[in-house]
């Protein structure tokens, strides 16, 4: 067991993946010398060599185009898209191209290529950096899409994602990188599968659902209910596509409440998905309907209100009594 | 890399430069200008101003006054060489980085700090100045740039007393899909529009060789309009180079792409560390080509300022700093309802219903005595 930030978690899980298997590149703006500007690919030039750890000119449709184009000849790329907000110019390769290759190839091409993406707000950014746009990915057919909430999944999970052989849009909540945590890099024997969620905290009461930075806030509601009396629990969903439908519904039909939690706006956001799973699997179970708390149907605001846009433990808490109050 | 020309080692490139490091004033074939002492002095007051604003907003982020802020330090010539150039019928589209070119529009430096400071996403009205918001996604705006300048076409408003856009963006921002089909669309449809690509060497932790093989200007001919690389450091050369880019787009020549040859002095941002990944020594090189100390020399030289016209300066440079800090401090933090406004034009029934919701959740704590 070693203490590890989420940032060196997965910089630790990628220097694994690229150890383990010598396919395995890295390839993104400022990855090299500089480390990543959250530095998570600290390092990995200086000990891998430019020719696997490759600073790649500032252009996003050419990062993942040409990371299809090397995994066509056999590589296993991880790129790093410098924040949310840019992902956009490779939308086309990503969802045109990346997710759909495998299936029109009637299986004969394999895409691994992982996109990294941190995502999120809540460090004071200004805009396009801190936003939630897993919903544009988990909506494409043929891409995985997970994320992770702490160091410890971080480590497993990115070389997960690497040895996986589908392309995996692989989120980072950014303001949870400098996080601690006890992190076991001893081996792979006791992982969760990259497509489950965890129960994070047991409850009776309600179940919250959350992923990447709100399951940590989750965590925090759970342990202030507590005080009330009420029992929370967390579940950490990890892979939202697939949606680890059977853990949901398992959770939701022992607490009978469900409150979903995400930063992205609630509208159409992830959580549109999960309460209409959650009606259509548990709906004698429930006690009140699947509520959602998330951001509003705004575009990111300016960084002195983005706690006014970012769920909180008082947002979740008001949620939690309204799904009592049924 | 190989000597073969088609594979980018060509004869070196040229610069076209007014006025040496040392300030003394050279003559160039194809850009001449002709200043009076008056416009000289002008352009050094503009460039301490701006430099001065520049450093009050560092050291404001790192009161912590501000989020992050991208300073200018360096590049004073290129952006008020350029911004000097253009008249008010002309439009330009900025990066984040050009607060010389702020400055020339009329934009109060005080604006350029919300977005840094998080209190808003731009806070100036663009129309007002000629001026565009700031584009933090790199390139995006010179496809914006090149469509305003067909407008500005199709209103007929090319020809004598015709106008331009001018967009600018950084060596990095060459790579992107968007900067390239933004030349295309200004080739093909003959856009008056000038791009200006200030060349700091840098694109946060990449040099321009992960960039280009071939000096930035000589893109240009690509696509079918002229390049030409400036002294970015010299604000005669690049007032005198964007003048006339911009005469020529304005009368319907088309685009011109200027590649000011600059050097970003500072840190990417207030959140970088380039001694990760450049040497002490390059900056030091580039020190001795300094954008204002070369005007400084020549002005002094040349008998046409003394020192009370340099204390001056440096007087009104300080009274605006302490200005930008004291007026920054003042901006007013939004309300948290000031989300919802703005989103759409016209009414829509989400973000009311959003609105309401919202306040609704607000006014809860009010009751309870708690603070919202
Ligand atoms: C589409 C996009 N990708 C990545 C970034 C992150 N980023 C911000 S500035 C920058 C480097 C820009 O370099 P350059 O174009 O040379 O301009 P400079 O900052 O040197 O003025 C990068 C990669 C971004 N803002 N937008
Ligand atoms: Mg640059």
């Amino acid at each position: 067991m070693t203490t590890l930030t989420m940032a060196k978690a997965l910089n630790e899980g990628m220097r694994k993946a690229m150890e383990d298997d010598p396919k395995v590149l890295v390839m993104g703006e400022d990855v090299g010398k500089l480390g990543g500007v959250f530095r998570v690919t600290d390092g990995l030039q200086k000990d891998f060599g430019e020719q696997r750890v490759i600073d790649t000119p500032l252009a996003e449709s050419g990062i993942i185009g040409t990371a299809i184009g090397l995994a066509l000849r056999g590589y296993r790329p991880v790129c790093e898209i410098q924040f949310d907000g840019f992902v956009f110019p490779a939308a086309d390769q990503i969802i045109t191209q990346l997710a759909k290759m495998p299936m029109r190839s009637l299986g004969k091409l394999r895409l691994p290529v992982v996109v990294r993406i941190p995502c999120g707000g809540g460090i004071g950014a200004v805009e396009h950096h801190s936003e939630s746009p897993e919903t544009y990915f988990t909506h494409t057919a043929g891409l995985r899409v997970v994320t992770c909430s702490n160091p410890a999944d971080a480590y497993a999970m990115i070389q997960q994602a690497i040895r996986c052989d589908d392309p995996v849009v692989f989120f980072e909540p950014k303001r949870r990188y400098w996080d601690k945590a006890e992190v076991d890099t001893s081996g792979a024997a006791d992982w969760l599968p990259l497509d489950r969620a965890r129960v994070v905290r047991p409850g009776a009461d309600v179940t919250l659902l959350a992923y990447g930075p709100m399951v940590k806030t989750c965590l925090e509601v759970a342990a202030a209910a507590q005080e009330d009396g009420r029992s929370l629990e967390v579940v950490d969903l990890r892979s939202l596509n697939p949606l680890d439908l059977p853990a949901v519904v398992e959770s939701v039909r022992r607490t009978g409440r469900c409150v979903v939690v995400h930063e992205a706006p609630v509208f159409n956001g992830y959580g549109a998905e999960l309460a209409a799973r959650i009606t259509e699997e548990c709906f004698y179970h429930l006690e009140a309907p699947v509520l959602r708390v998330g951001g509003p149907s705004t575009p990111y605001p300016p960084s002195r209100l983005e706690d006014h846009y970012l769920p909180d433990l008082d947002r979740v808490l008001d949620a939690v009594d309204r799904a009592f109050a049924f | 890399m190989t000597a073969d020309a088609s594979r980018g080692a060509q004869a070196p490139p040229e610069l076209v430069q007014l006025l040496t490091p040392e300030g003394e004033r050279v003559e160039h074939p194809d850009y001449d200008i002709d200043l009076t002492p008056e416009e000289i002095r002008g352009l050094y007051r503009d460039l301490v101003m701006v430099r001065r604003i520049d450093l009050e907003a560092v050291a404001l982020q790192r009161q912590g006054e501000l989020g992050l802020w991208a300073s200018l330090l360096g590049q004073e010539a290129a952006q008020i060489g350029s911004g000097r150039a253009l008249t008010d019928a002309d439009m330009a589209f900025p990066t984040y980085r050009e607060h010389g070119v702020a400055w020339c529009r009329g934009v109060d430096p005080v604006n350029l700090l919300g977005l840094f400071r998080g209190v808003n996403h731009g806070g100036w009205d663009p129309a007002e100045h000629n001026f565009h918001l700031y584009t933090i996604v790199i390139g995006s705006q010179t496809l914006h740039a090149v469509g305003y300048a067909m407008g500005i076409q199709r209103d007929g408003a090319v020809g004598e007393d015709g106008a331009a856009s001018i967009v600018y963006f950084g060596d990095g921002a060459t790579s992107q899909g968007d900067v390239n089909e933004s030349f295309i669309w200004a080739s093909v449809f003959n856009a008056p529009v000038v791009f200006f690509c200030q060349n700091n060497q840098w694109a946060i932790s990449e040099p321009l060789e992960k960039q280009s093989r071939i000096p930035l200007y000589r893109r240009a001919s690509g696509f079918g309009f002229p390049g030409v690389r400036v002294d970015g450091n010299d604000v005669f050369a690049c007032l005198a180079v964007t003048r006339k880019a911009l005469a020529d787009a304005r009368s319907g020549q088309g685009p011109v792409l200027i590649e000011a040859y600059t050097y970003r002095m500072g840190a990417h941002t207030t959140s970088d560390d380039p001694t990760r990944y450049r040497l002490a020594d390059e900056l030091e090189a580039w020190k001795l080509k300094d954008p204002i100390e070369r005007v400084k020399a020549y002005l002094v030289r040349n008998r046409l300022a003394d020192q009370a016209f340099f204390d001056g300066v440096d007087a009104e440079a300080d009274e605006l700093g302490k200005d930008v800090r004291r007026r920054c401090l003042q901006l007013p933090d939004p309300g948290p309802m000031e989300m919802f406004e703005h989103v759409y034009a016209e009414p829509h029934r989400l973000i009311e219903a959003e609105r309401a919701e919202f306040a609704a959740y607000l006014a809860g704590f009010e009751n309870e005595g708690v603070e919202g």
